[in-house]
């Protein structure tokens, strides 16, 4: 880096929360250089949770998730154009509009898109949606209100999940189609999967596992669905819900270690290039980002996870205008929350990096628990369903790698306390991608990540 | 009396002005076994993780070593704060039905109003007094007129239950080694009858139902009910806390800032800063000094100590409020504190139920009683303290008001 690291050029591609916190960051850290926020939509930063849960609860409108900012930025906003490539040597960022930007530090906050229907034709149809910005957050809201007969969700994630229990909370007629064993398997693995089909259910969603969507039908405007065991469905709204795709292609001819699976970083967030070998001047953070995690053993995780995004924000801010001695590693246990059908589910670790599950506290039957994960004999996950103040204890066992299973938690009723499999899928057999990404192949070899179809 | 131990030490009235050194003794000592078997921690990160630790029971039965108060407590069982997970649970979220969010979001919001108006009216009492006592006239009234108005009991009633609450909070004093069987049996008898009061006021609600938190209790809901016995034990509970808490949160803040006439002058001018001066006091001057009913139900680790299961362990969360290995400069009171989070309403699954109504509470209290008195002046500094160590704060507070009435018109 030359210079005085709080002066000259950053630029941020990718305008929402890691771009933004990451903004905030540097100029809280005394940057007082110039700095260039540039993103593809439109409108200024806004939150994504929100956009499948109270949005489509008609709770809030879509044009009023956006972010509180914490404090001033004083940045040139180029936004609703999208960069399509990094000049590495010459330092620029090249945009749609063929205006080039140039930096003297780059942070990548691209994030991730939805992953759309695979046949073109049929992802056009009126009536088929994908749920990644508040623009798609308010047509499906849209629609939803126009009262639809029945709405098919593809994909039981999180965010298809979510759908659905808004779907049923507006008291629309729901299919969700799952091509793994039961919802959020991918990211909760089998024994919670199996509550969260037990709850859909009883909420009155027509819930098929093991089942893939084969076509979408319809003539300009969809009408209904067949499946790959043959059976088929009336539904005027889809929502494809299949994962996300990181947004890394304009990187391609940049010599960055970006692809598929992100943009892979060391601990402090600087990009490494195509040769593994780290950049001084290019960071990542956010969805993006892909990085080494040693609470699991280095492996290279990408998560997609607001808390992720701002952390990590922090941290490459923070190391962006600070010499090597002064660099902060970004080592914080993942965590996220969703909340649908009732429900408060918090994670914190990665439970896909683990062999084994125990219900630590509370029970399945109450719905109120927390499972807690571990690999080869120690902890490394915990996930909360409407018990998160119990949460920070786990974190710390986690943290310090504590014994797996936990010593009973005995203030609780315990419902059983052996550890059983955890049952965490091969994610190729999952519909929509994992929320959390183990990009090696531990535990077990099985969790490579799912090759997006391209 | 027995030997001269650091919890007898913290606890001797004596003491009770400041009892700040003791507990930056204990957190040198680290985790201190007292010689009646009983285990003192005062280091905030070691009190935060067993807050959080499932393996820490809140129910004194679980106590091995013998235990008076629970003995005594046969009469009536233990209302949600002395029980574990899943009956705490339960017990919990159906008072917070009638209390909180989800179900009553606005409950606490909507007092706004109806503090200030009560907090006015007994400073308007204050007018052509020589001397204001800042208890008897001020923070011990009002959380008592709101808690009645939440719950829905006479404030007729007032004389009564203020016995039977001093009893009852006589008896959670740990003071190791005084009349071990009076105060407990006392404080159980005081629980009963106050149970019975209560239990009766609901029954009559069923009737002739009001939109108070009584009357809540007995109607029905889809998600569960209070049996008549828990009704009991939950509503002595709001009224012993909504009692007993406030009045010390109140009046610790008075004497704090009239100690700290510059920050007084502050927040007089930066009314805005209120919010966070409370959340200050909470860490500063904690009207809960210490939480002395928790029980490990296996060994378990503490700061390199083995605490043998059942044994009494006592969490002293003032002790944790000044620890200056979480905050920094800890001992000096700075009412724009970042990152405040002090243990001042516990935290984990028992985290202080009546938390946003205390804040509110002492919000508007302060600010509206430094808006009305120009130069008070403490007339008795130390004053004299409650007896209890654990809900800890002045018995008096006498105040010369100093207010310019004719200046601000009155
Ligand atoms: C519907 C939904 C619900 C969610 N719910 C939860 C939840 O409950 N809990 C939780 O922990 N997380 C949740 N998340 C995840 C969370 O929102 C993400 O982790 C977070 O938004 C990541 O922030 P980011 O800034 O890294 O990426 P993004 O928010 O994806 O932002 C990336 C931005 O970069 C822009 N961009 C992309 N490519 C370019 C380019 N070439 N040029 C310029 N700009 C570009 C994009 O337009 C986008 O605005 C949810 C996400 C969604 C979509």
């Amino acid at each position: 880096m030359q210079g005085e690291p709080r002066e000259g050029r950053i630029v941020v591609v990718g305008a929402s929360l890691a771009g933004l916190r990451a903004a905030e960051a540097l100029r809280d850290a005394g940057f007082v250089g110039s700095l260039t926020l540039i993103g593809e939509e439109p409108q200024p930063p806004y939150d994504r949770p929100p956009l499948s849960k109270q949005v489509l609860l008609g709770k809030v409108s879509a044009d009023r998730t956006g972010l509180p900012q914490r404090r001033r930025v004083d940045a040139q906003w180029r936004l609703g154009v999208r960069a399509i490539g990094l000049d590495p040597i010459g330092k620029e960022v090249l945009l749609a509009d063929g205006e080039k930007v140039p930096f003297d530090r780059l942070l990548i906050a691209t994030g991730t898109r939805a992953r759309p229907w695979p046949k073109p034709a049929e992802a056009t149809l009126d009536g088929v949606f994908t749920l990644r910005t508040g623009e798609d957050a308010g047509r499906l809201a849209e629609r939803l209100d126009a009262g639809p007969e029945r709405v098919l969700v593809i994909g039981a994630g999180f965010t298809g999940s979510e759908i659905a229990s808004a779907c049923r909370e507006r008291g629309l007629a729901v299919t969700v189609a799952e091509r793994g064993p039961a919802p959020l398997v991918g990211a909760l693995g089998g024994t919670l999967g199996a509550l969260a089909a037990k709850l859909q259910r009883a909420h009155g969603v027509d819930l098929r596992c093991g089942v893939t969507v084969t076509e979408l039908e319809g003539d300009g405007r969809l009408t209904g669905a067949r499946f790959s065991d043959g059976s088929r469905i009336d539904a005027d709204v889809a929502v494809v819900a299949l994962g996300a795709v990181r947004n890394t292609e304009w990187l391609a001819e940049s010599g960055l270690a970006a692809g598929p699976r992100g943009v892979t970083c060391d601990a402090g967030c600087r990009a490494f290039d195509m040769y593994g070998i780290v950049t001084d001047d290019v960071f990542a953070a956010g969805d993006v980002a892909r990085f080494p995690h040693p609470l699991f053993e280095y492996q290279l995780l990408s998560l997609e996870h607001w808390g992720n995004a701002v952390a990590q924000a922090e941290v490459a801010a923070h190391n962006m205008v600070n010499p090597g001695p002064r660099r902060r590693p970004h080592l914080t246990v993942p965590a996220f929350w969703s909340s649908q059908f009732g429900l408060n589910i918090k994670s914190v670790g990665v439970p896909t990096f683990s062999d084994q599950v125990v219900i630590a506290q509370g029970s399945l039957k109450d719905a109120r628990l927390v499972a807690v994960y571990g690999y080869r004999g120690r902890v490394t996950a915990a996930v909360s369903v409407n018990q998160a103040k119990a949460l920070e204890y786990y974190e710390r066992l986690i943290e310090t790698a504590a014994p797996f299973p936990p010593a009973p938690g005995a203030a609780d009723r315990i419902e059983s306390p052996v550890p059983v499999p955890s049952d965490v899928p091969d994610p190729k057999t999952l519909s929509h991608g994992p929320t959390v990404a183990l990009t090696g192949h531990l535990p077990d070899r099985r969790l490579t990540l799912v090759q997006p179809a391209r | 009396m027995a030997a001269d131990t650091l919890f007898h030490r913290i606890t001797d009235y004596a003491h009770r002005a400041d009892p700040y050194p003791f507990y930056a003794e204990l957190r040198e000592a680290g985790v201190a076994r007292q010689e009646d078997g009983s285990y003192l921690v005062g280091t905030y990160h070691e009190i935060e993780a067993l807050l959080h630790d499932p393996r820490i029971s809140s129910d004194r039965r679980n106590r091995t070593v013998p235990d008076e108060t629970a003995a005594a407590e046969q009469g009536l069982p233990p209302a949600f704060i002395g029980l574990d997970d899943p009956e705490h649970h339960r017990l919990r979220r159906l008072t917070m039905r009638s209390f909180g969010p989800p179900h009553t979001p606005d409950r606490i919001a909507g007092m706004h109003d109806e503090i200030t108006r009560i907090v006015k009216d007994l400073l308007a009492g204050f007018v052509d007094k020589e001397r204001i006592d800042v208890v008897d006239d001020f923070a011990y009234p009002l959380p008592v007129t709101v808690i009645c108005r939440l719950l829905g009991v006479p404030i007729e009633d007032e004389p009564r239950f203020r016995a039977w609450s001093d009893a009852i909070v006589a008896g959670i004093d740990p003071t190791p080694g005084e009349d071990p069987t009076e105060r407990p049996r006392a404080a159980a008898e005081a629980r009963k009858e106050m149970g019975l009061y209560l239990g009766e006021l609901a029954e009559k609600r069923r009737a002739h139902p009001s939109d108070d938190m009584l009357s809540a209790f007995v109607s029905d809901s889809a998600d569960g009910q209070l049996t008549p016995l828990e009704i009991m034990t939950t509503s002595v509970l709001l009224l012993i806390a909504g009692h007993e808490t406030t009045v010390n949160l109140i009046t610790n803040g008075v004497l704090t800032l009239l100690r700290h006439p510059d920050e007084l002058a502050r927040l007089r001018g930066e009314p805005a800063l209120m919010p966070r001066a409370v959340e200050e006091l909470l860490r500063y001057e904690p009207p809960v000094q210490m939480l002395p009913q928790r029980t490990p139900l296996a060994d378990i680790e503490v700061a390199g100590v083995t605490v043998p299961k059942g044994a009494p362990l006592i969490l002293m969360l003032a002790s944790g409020n000044r620890d200056p290995r979480r905050f920094c400069d800890p001992d000096r009171f700075d009412p724009t504190r970042e990152d405040n989070q002090h243990l001042g309403f516990g935290s984990g699954i028992h985290n202080c139920f009546g938390a946003p109504l205390a804040r509110l509470e002492a919000q508007i209290a302060l600010h509206e009683l430094i808006q009305h008195l120009d130069t008070p002046r403490l007339v008795e500094d130390p004053p004299p303290y409650r007896r209890s160590p654990v809900l800890r704060g002045p018995r008096h507070l006498l105040l010369a008001p100093g207010r310019d009435d004719a200046q601000r018109g009155r």
